[in-house]
């Protein structure tokens, strides 16, 4: 947790979801995030990590139980990352960073002016005039994650947001994202599948599993703050990781 | 090379035809030698321009009206499931109903004239601008939806900054097909309302001038040609930058 923290709290508590089919995917999940943490959620497929994300984002509501937010009420407070960059394959670089802002009525220059901004800290100034489909999936990814930054949120929730790119790439969003977090100090939930991933990144992990998504793990991770490619050699981060896969195959 | 591909049928057919028709194996009062088709788009040709003009008019208005109200109507129908539920089988049934029993109608409501013609248009070309709009709107990227969702966009907004642009690429499809079907309406318009190429058709059909039915025929197919090329040109404008559909392959 970064000490200058501006992330939201969480609290969800006996949160269920019950898809139509009857399936039920979260049966009463009880779980409280700090102001500023960076949680990995793990799991195997289908386990319930996205839904679970969608509901914390309010794009879907929990069948029972409460999802609480501290502060609450505040607009625009959460961004979303989805898989794949899902940017508007329409507009150039500089304008799909923009949306968010441009949705919210924020002043064309002021928008633009913001989004060169935060598309300069994610490495991406000389692109700006590009469209999505000029663009390497990496570069794309970068976009869609300075569009989630733009409105300076106070929670990220990221949703397998590297999955389908190549490791170097991933490696090198990696480290981005933990220093955009780090000089934020917003709270970030990171789902993944991926143990190295999740163990890098993260200052916590839980392992979700089982029927209804039962939390298997919810470990604090003991590695250093500073996370940067030396690390991926360490023992301890071997460890983590051996105790992550450990919770996911039981 | 690109251009030069369609014309090698086009001379070959020509050239064919043009032999069987002079050496008899055709009748000439059943097909005509392409060269007499010439002649008589040269003899009749100030004939044949004022009715490509009027063809024209009434198959661009109509194929306007089509294409505005076709997106309208697309828009409306996309709003709820319930509206979709309840409006969209009358849309299927208006496609349905032959255009060339409804002429005569038409001519009872609009009278003699182009508003017959460009009714019989619309009428012909409006049903796929309907059905590719509605599914290219219906088929938003569903994270893209969430995104807007999110940031508490407006149903408008949603509409003209995500539905709308998606749906582009289908919508010049359904406009690519309409283009066509507008011409057709405005023919069979003009068989009952007069004036155009319809007419002139007509006309020469009853004179047994097979050469002029042909040359008359001909500049509809090209009026058709002409109205997809611009919608071509419009969408190749429009997508070449993010559409696959219209980048190099």
């Amino acid at each position: 947790m970064t000490s200058t923290s501006r992330g939201v709290a969480l609290q969800l508590e006996g949160v269920r979801r019950v898809f139509d089919n009857n399936r039920v995917v979260i049966a009463g999940m009880d779980l409280q995030i700090d102001p500023g943490e960076f949680l990995a959620v793990l799991g195997p497929s289908g386990c319930g990590k996205s839904t679970l994300l969608r509901m914390i984002a309010r794009l879907s509501e929990p069948d029972s139980g409460h999802i609480r937010m501290q502060p609450d009420g505040e607009p625009f407070q959460t961004a979303f990352v989805f898989q794949d960059a899902h940017l508007l394959p329409w507009r150039d670089v500089l304008s799909n960073a923009a949306l968010p802002l441009e949705l919210m009525g924020e002043a064309k220059l002021t928008r633009l002016e913001k989004a060169r901004a935060v598309l300069g800290q994610v490495g991406l100034l000389e692109a700006l005039d590009r469209y999505p489909a000029e663009l390497s999936g990496g570069m794309r990814m970068r976009v869609s994650l300075a569009r989630a930054l733009i409105t300076e949120p106070r929670l990220l929730l990221l949703d397998e947001p590297f999955a389908a790119l190549d490791e170097i790439t991933r490696f090198h969003l990696d480290v981005q994202l933990r220093e955009l977090w780090q000089g934020r100090g917003m709270t970030v939930i990171f789902v993944t599948h991926s143990v190295s991933e999740a163990a890098f990144l993260a200052n916590r992990a839980v392992v979700l599993g089982g029927k209804g998504a039962a939390i298997q793990l919810d470990r604090r991770l003991e590695l250093p703050a500073v996370r940067n490619n030396e690390l991926r050699g360490d023992p301890r981060l071997g460890q983590e990781m051996r105790l992550l896969l450990g919770a996911i195959e039981e | 090379m690109k251009f030069l591909a369609p014309l090698v049928p086009l001379v070959l057919l020509t050239a064919i035809s043009e032999f069987l028709v002079r050496e008899g194996f055709v009748r000439a009062y059943l097909i005509p030698a392409p060269s007499d088709v010439f002649r008589a788009m040269i003899d009749s040709r100030l004939e044949l321009a004022q009715a490509l003009l009027s063809t024209s008019a009434g198959s661009l208005a109509g194929f306007s009206m089509s294409a505005l109200t076709g997106i309208a109507i697309a828009v409306l129908l996309s709003s709820s499931r319930a509206v979709q539920r309840a409006f969209y089988p009358y849309a299927i049934f208006f496609q349905t109903v032959p255009l060339i029993a409804v002429a005569p109608l038409l001519v009872i409501w609009f009278g003699f004239g182009i508003q017959t013609v460009i009714a019989s248009a619309f009428v012909a070309s409006v049903f796929p601008v309907i059905a590719n709009t509605l599914s290219g709107i219906l088929s938003t990227d569903p994270p893209l939806r969430d995104l807007f969702k999110l940031y508490h966009a407006s149903p408008l907004a949603t509409l003209f900054k995500l539905r709308l642009p998606a749906a582009l690429p289908q919508v010049f499809t359904g406009l690519r097909v309409s283009a066509g079907l507008a011409v057709i309406g405005a023919i069979v318009g003009e068989f009952i309302a007069g004036g155009g190429l319809g007419s002139v058709v007509e006309i020469a059909r009853t004179q047994q001038r097979i050469d002029k039915v042909f040359a008359a025929v001909l500049l509809a197919s090209l009026l058709g040609l002409g109205l997809f090329g611009l919608i071509n040109l419009l969408s190749h404008l429009m997508l070449r930058r993010w559409h696959a559909s219209e980048q190099p392959q």
